[in-house]
């Protein structure tokens, strides 16, 4: 049962061939069994699960119509709030806090009749990749429990590689969604920012959030995207215009008469060669499978990553500026004596962790007089050159395509006092984020050197999603056609 | 509090030239908050009128509230200034409890609307006033400050924080340093804080209650020495909130920056208070070390780009602005400019305004406004428009009293009846038979009566002292009630005892 | 020639409200140098007369219509303060006007 598809799954609850509540019990207990090692949950209430899935049961015993995933269970990123779960995105500064309303995405997946099973782990404050950045512990790859299972969506990518879950959400601002589906073997999606709704998720980089779906299929992502994508009047940089016929193109799956670009900046040195292999690889069979293949340039990807290291950081500075002990979350050394300002600054130095204040300081830095022009100023410059990179390559071709991270998953600890080998992590996935368009990480196999799956990235232009779910599934088919089943088959047994 | 030494007004402006900028906040009367639905009424129970968004709650998103972009483009057209073609929200960043976000969402380098201009007069003399620029922001939380002594914030033991205020639409309007006022500065400053709420208040906009807070102003006053061309150091006197109070803020400022010049001292530039009770202003926090806000435009909304059609849309909307308003009807009543000020004052324009349109003449409409209805007004201690009298019973009354059924003594009473609720005009004086006594037998029978009472006087008139008729009018009037026309009465007297 | 001084990374803890012991002060220092000078590659780029991108997309002019919209109830609002009296959130004594 837990090996299903998402599709698969809600076919069977459709059909009456399962119950919502026997679906939800086996992955309840599939979290029972491997959670204590993998760590991806941070909480799980088992009656408000069986609650959601009996609610789906009775809808389909009154003969109501259900939505294409009723019933499904679905791990939720911890960064979306949840009127009956705590929210705490990973931070001791909300440790308990439990919100007054649910998150547009939240509340779509309930619409939808999806089953919550709990909130993941993350990095905290969704800053980082690898999930270590977290008050509760780091989560473990699936693959190999010593290693990082990416972040900052890795309790999410962890959950759904282990079978915890089919499906899970994710937010991605740097590479956050696509960087742990690669290294956990995931389909993971970035939408075109603006396609999904930030009403909920709780900032990081307000013009770089988006949230997206984490899958082992391609068709499950896509079906995914659509339940809680579309427009949110609630959210002002929400795009008033329908969802992309995202699954329709992931039953299309073909690349014929496509034109591909290779960006020809990402590759070569710090690139895992293992990693490149399967890239090289991966653009030969789309090759073969009818797609033109082209080497694009976009000179300015190389200077996406100090870009981005300046604006998310600045956004950050801003927008966790609210966790000030004064109206939720932590309250430390308020002794009657304190002022508020003392209180405040206490209680941000404990209730957060090294990589939150290392980034809130460099915003800070970023935004202050005097060297706003020189570092957000100058960043922004860099992020229209981005921009019209992109542009310049759509002239060309239909996609981009490039390595999902320059390395297979590394082991826990080993970077984690090291912000700039960090940060490395997300080269290849920022430049997407900077101009908002749609991007996507496929597997496309192990790297020779650790037998850790690699994965590959597929970008194209605003609102055209679909595009890169055609090719992703397209790739998916082929390489599992390759490989006699999914990628995930070769993982360890946990 | 160190006392501080203050020099004379006259003595200062003899030294000094002041120069004035003011900045005024005026929260917007729409239904909704800036970026969220939250209602925005006056009073409410402490955190009643919040959500995840005024909250600032982790997650919650703002959206604009197009009646605000409205109200403030409106405001922008009625002082004279450009709307830009496009401009963003900018986050300014700083830590305040009473701020949910630690962020105030609010425009920086790119305001929506840019130089304007407001003219003022004062004692005859015009001055414009010029508009650097009107942007819009949001309105904070409000703090009560618990234990001490004062219920101030020195000394206090702990705060408690109300967010009903917090996101509510603040449209701040920041004047160009208004230079060459001399001692007129303290009137200039009130001439402009009043025309200002006039405006805004014509355009139906905001109720702009300085005592309620939903306007404020912040004014800045720096001195430099006569025939200096280059300007002192200001100081910022924060949320002045009355008329009164912009005009004694400036004068004392003046006196008191004398003072510092003339020992040879030099100005801080520093946030200073206003204090009521002493008309001074007190020290507050010293700007010495530069804010840094860290502006940056606010990712979460995107930018506005007015159409230009939207904003003719929007002047064409503009109902007539109070100078132009003015203008005319001082032209249309004989009213003189100071005349015109106190029906202004007593909140009469209107008034006044719909008994001419309704058919009454401007002097009468005027004096049963002006002289009677604001005397009740006051004694009441309401509002001139809360009295439960409509210009249309004022029209009837003047006509009553035109046509001669009733004379002014009556009209009064007439009026007495109307406020006591007995019914219109004509039914007061059917119910309370105050009717003109005009039947001439009728008059002549009391007058003969008085004449056979008052021997002496009546004596004195038939002896030329004509002037003594006073006293028999004056009986006659008592002997009908009133209700005789006074006038005619005298000429009876007078022929009678004369002809 | 390091990117950022001690005391500007004291004072950015300052400004960013972050209570920092001494040691946590020392280490972001060397850290926050090594990132500083790396992000300050932005400045290699040729942009002059380039127009900055503050959002990711052109939209302009989303506006709502100003209807009142259900809120939280005050239970709600307070349930996740630290301290709350009187019906609003109790916050440690405020130092100054304006912060």
């Amino acid at each position: 049962m837990i090996k299903k598809t998402a599709a698969d799954l809600a076919a069977l609850i459709a059909s009456g061939e399962a119950s919502a509540v026997e679906v939800a019990q086996a992955h309840l207990d599939r979290i029972a069994a491997v959670d204590g090692s993998v760590n991806a949950f941070l909480h799980v209430d088992e009656d408000i699960v069986l609650e959601q899935a009996r609610a789906v049961d009775a809808k389909r015993a009154a003969g109501e119509r259900l939505g294409p995933l009723a019933g499904v269970p679905i791990a939720h990123k911890d960064v979306f709030t949840t009127k009956d779960m705590p929210t705490t995105c990973s931070s001791a500064i909300l440790d308990g806090w439990r919100p007054p309303y649910d998150a547009t995405v939240t509340a779509r997946l309930r619409e939808a009749g999806l089953v919550i099973l709990g909130k993941t782990n993350m990095d905290e404050f969704a800053m980082g990749s690898s999930t270590e950045n977290s008050a509760y512990g780091p989560t473990h790859n699936p693959w190999d429990l010593t290693k990082i299972p990416g972040g900052s969506s890795g309790g999410s990518s962890a959950a759904v590689a282990a079978y915890e879950a089919p499906l899970a959400t994710g937010t991605d601002t740097g590479g956050s969604i696509r960087q742990p589906a690669a290294v956990t073997g995931l389909v993971g999606m970035k939408p075109t920012y603006g396609g999904s709704s930030r009403y909920g998720l709780i900032a990081f980089a307000s013009s770089l959030d988006t949230p997206g779906p984490l899958a082992r299929t391609v068709l499950d992502a896509a079906l995914l995207h659509e339940a809680f994508s579309g427009h949110d009047p609630m959210d002002s940089t929400s795009i008033d215009q329908p969802v992309p016929p995202v699954v329709e193109a992931a039953r299309r799956a073909d690349v014929e008469g496509l034109r591909i670009g290779v960006v020809k900046e990402f590759g070569g040195e710090g690139y895992q060669p293992g990693v490149l292999a399967r890239f090289h690889e991966a653009v030969e069979l789309l090759e073969s499978l009818g797609a033109k293949v082209v080497e694009v340039s976009c000179p300015h990807f190389t200077y996406a990553l100090p870009a981005y290291y300046l604006i998310a950081p600045s956004e950050c500075s801003s927008n966790l500026a609210r966790f000030d002990a004064m109206r939720y979350g932590l309250r430390v050394g308020d002794d009657g004596a304190r002022s508020a300002e003392e209180v405040m600054a206490l209680t941000r130095a404990e209730g957060f962790g090294p990589e939150v204040k290392r980034r809130i300081m460099l915003g800070t830095y970023a935004l202050s007089s005097g060297y706003y022009d020189a570092y957000y100023g100058k960043a922004q410059q860099v992020r229209t050159l981005i921009g019209r990179d992109f542009d310049a390559a759509y002239t060309q071709v239909d996609v981009l395509v490039s390595p999902t991270t320059p390395t297979t998953a590394f082991p826990i600890g080993e970077r984690a006092d090291d912000p700039m080998a960090m940060y490395l992590a997300d080269l290849c996935t920022i430049p997407s984020n900077l101009a908002g368009n749609a991007a996507i990480s496929v597997p496309c196999g192990l790297a020779d050197e650790d037998r850790m799956p690699v994965g590959l990235q597929i970008m194209a232009p605003v609102l055209a999603d679909d595009r890169v779910y055609r090719v992703g599934a397209a790739v998916e088919k082929a390489l599992e056609d390759r490989w006699g089943g999914p990628l995930l088959k070769e993982a360890p047994e946990l | 509090m160190s006392t501080e030494t203050l020099v004379p007004y006259d003595e200062a402006l003899a030294r000094y030239e002041p120069v004035l900028g003011i900045e005024t906040h005026i929260e917007l009367g729409t239904n909704s908050k800036m970026f969220c639905g939250c209602p925005t009424v006056f009073g409410a129970p402490p955190n009643t009128q919040v959500c995840p968004v005024c909250l600032g709650l982790p997650g919650a998103l703002p959206v604009t509230n197009r009646a605000a972009i409205e109200g403030i483009i409106k405001i922008g057209l009625a002082l004279n200034c450009s709307i830009v073609e496009w401009c963003r929200f900018a986050r300014k960043n700083y830590f305040y409890p009473d701020m949910p976000k630690n962020f105030q969402i609010s425009q920086y380098d790119e305001p929506l609307c840019v130089e304007g201009h407001l003219d003022v007069e004062v004692d005859g003399q015009s001055y414009r006033v010029e508009i650097e620029r009107v942007h819009m922001e949001e309105d904070t939380g409000k703090s009560l400050h618990v234990g001490g002594t004062t219920g101030r914030i020195h000394g206090a033991d702990h705060s408690l924080v109300d967010y009903n205020r917090a996101g509510i639409p603040l449209v701040e309007i920041v004047t160009k340093p208004i230079p060459a006022t001399g001692d007129k500065a303290p009137l200039v400053a009130r001439a402009y804080a009043t025309e200002l709420r006039e405006l805004v208040r014509a355009l139906g906009v905001s109720d702009v209650r300085m005592e309620e807070g939903s306007m404020r102003c912040d004014v800045n006053v720096s001195l430099m020495p006569i025939g200096s061309a280059t300007w002192g150091t200001r100081s910022e006197t924060k949320n002045v909130n009355s008329l009164r109070s912009v005009e004694r803020s400036v004068r004392h400022e003046i006196e008191r920056q004398a003072a510092v010049l003339d020992a040879g001292e030099r100005v801080v530039q520093e946030t200073r208070h206003f204090q009521e009770d002493t008309g001074t202003t007190t020290s507050g926090r010293s700007k010495e070390e530069a804010q840094d806000y860290r502006y940056f435009p606010e990712p979460d909304l995107v930018p506005m780009s007015p159409s230009r059609d939207w904003v003719e849309e929007l002047r064409a909307s503009l109902p007539e602005l109070p100078a132009a308003r003015r203008g005319r009807v001082r032209g249309e009543w004989g009213v003189t400019e100071k005349e015109l000020q106190d029906i202004v004052n007593a909140g009469a324009l209107d008034l006044i305004e719909e008994t001419v349109q309704a058919g009454a003449e401007a002097a009468a409409a005027r004096k049963w406004w002006m002289n009677e209805l604001s005397r009740r007004a006051t004694a009441q201690g309401v509002e001139l428009t809360a009295l439960p009298v409509t210009p249309a019973d004022v029209v009837r009354v003047s006509r009553l009293v035109a046509e001669g059924t009733i004379n002014d003594k009556l009209a009064r009473q007439v009026l007495d009846g109307v406020l006591a609720g007995e019914g219109t005009p004509d039914e007061v004086v059917e119910r309370r038979g105050l009717k003109v006594v005009s039947d001439e037998g009728e008059l002549a029978t009391i007058i003969d009566e008085v004449i056979a009472g008052n021997p002496d006087v009546a004596e004195k008139i038939r002896s030329g002292k004509v002037a003594a008729a006073g006293a028999l009018v004056g009986a006659v009037m008592k002997a009908t009630r009133g209700q005789a026309d006074a006038g005619r009465a005298r000429e009876l007297i007078i022929n009678k005892l004369t002809g | 020639m390091s990117a950022i001084t001690r005391d500007e990374v004291v004072h950015l803890a300052r400004l960013s409200r972050l209570a920092l012991r001494e040691d946590e002060l020392d280490h972001l220092a060397t850290q926050l140098d090594d990132i500083i000078s790396a992000v300050a590659r932005v400045q290699e780029v040729a942009a002059e007369n380039i127009p900055p991108t503050s959002h990711a997309l052109p939209l302009t002019n989303v506006l709502r219509a100003d209807q009142v919209r259900p809120g939280l109830t005050p239970e709600q609002a307070l349930s996740g303060a630290p301290a709350a009296e009187e019906q609003r959130f109790k916050v440690p004594r405020i130092l100054d006007e304006e912060a």
